[in-house]
């Protein structure tokens, strides 16, 4: 990928301190192409499958674009909402 | 199926756990039976009224914006089956899910962003609902 940010949000969230549960990934790569949203988050989920599906990654927040929709937004990505408590639950 | 796994397992099964392992409401079936003909499904953690979860509200916060309030909620949190089913039912590792019309639209951020670039008001009307957001005016 041309841009990869990933962002531990999990300070947000109803776990304990230092927690590695919550994430957001921002991936920009020319390999999204002209693919709809829901196929370039089947991507990355699938690259992510064994994060998420075996070691306890609980949110996965996915922001994907092509290089030129990054060039064209402000390079900022709004924080996931907030916790409302359903961690483990 | 089940009652040829039970005649030869070792141990007597309870009738209560045979019931669940039967009616499975993790099952393709169940699902398919939540999910097709329904105009608008959305499997949460927690109800409309009270989500337990961050980007399950933010769902039902955006279905509202645009006028939606009468859609199936499943709450996941009361229904472990349920949870991981639906996981596997359309191969998406997160809560919240949105389905319309049966087909499996998006999690939270999908429903973010088609909220933000208005395509959401295109699929909203795919399934017979016009957003709300078309009759309020736009602001010069």
């Amino acid at each position: 990928p041309l841009h990869l940010e990933v962002i531990n949000e999990s300070y947000m969230h109803n776990v304990p301190k230092g927690s590695e549960t919550h994430f957001k990934v921002i991936v920009v790569s020319d390999a999204f192409g002209s693919k709809a949203a829901l196929q370039r988050h089947r991507m990355v989920n699938h690259t992510l499958e064994e994060e998420v599906q075996k070691k306890g990654v609980h949110a996965l927040s996915i922001v994907a674009k092509t290089p030129d929709q990054w060039q064209e937004s402000i390079q900022k990505v709004e924080p996931s909402p907030n916790c409302r408590g359903g961690f483990g639950k | 199926m089940f009652r040829i796994l039970q005649r030869f397992s070792p141990v007597k099964r309870r009738a209560t756990t045979l019931i669940c392992a039967r009616y499975s409401t993790g099952s393709k079936e169940h699902i398919d039976g939540l999910v097709k003909e329904k105009n608008l499904v959305v499997f949460m953690k927690g109800t409309p009224d009270a989500p337990r979860c961050g980007f399950s509200n933010a769902v039902v916060q955006i279905l509202n914006m645009h006028g939606v309030e009468k859609f199936d909620a499943h709450n996941v949190l009361e229904d472990e089956d349920l949870r991981q089913g639906v996981k596997d039912y359309s191969n998406w590792p997160t809560i919240p899910q949105v389905y319309m019309q049966g087909e499996f639209l998006g999690g939270c951020d999908i429903m973010i962003e088609m909220h933000k670039n208005g395509e959401l008001i295109e699929e909203l009307k795919k399934a017979g609902i016009r957003s709300a957001l078309l009759d309020i005016p736009e602001e010069k």
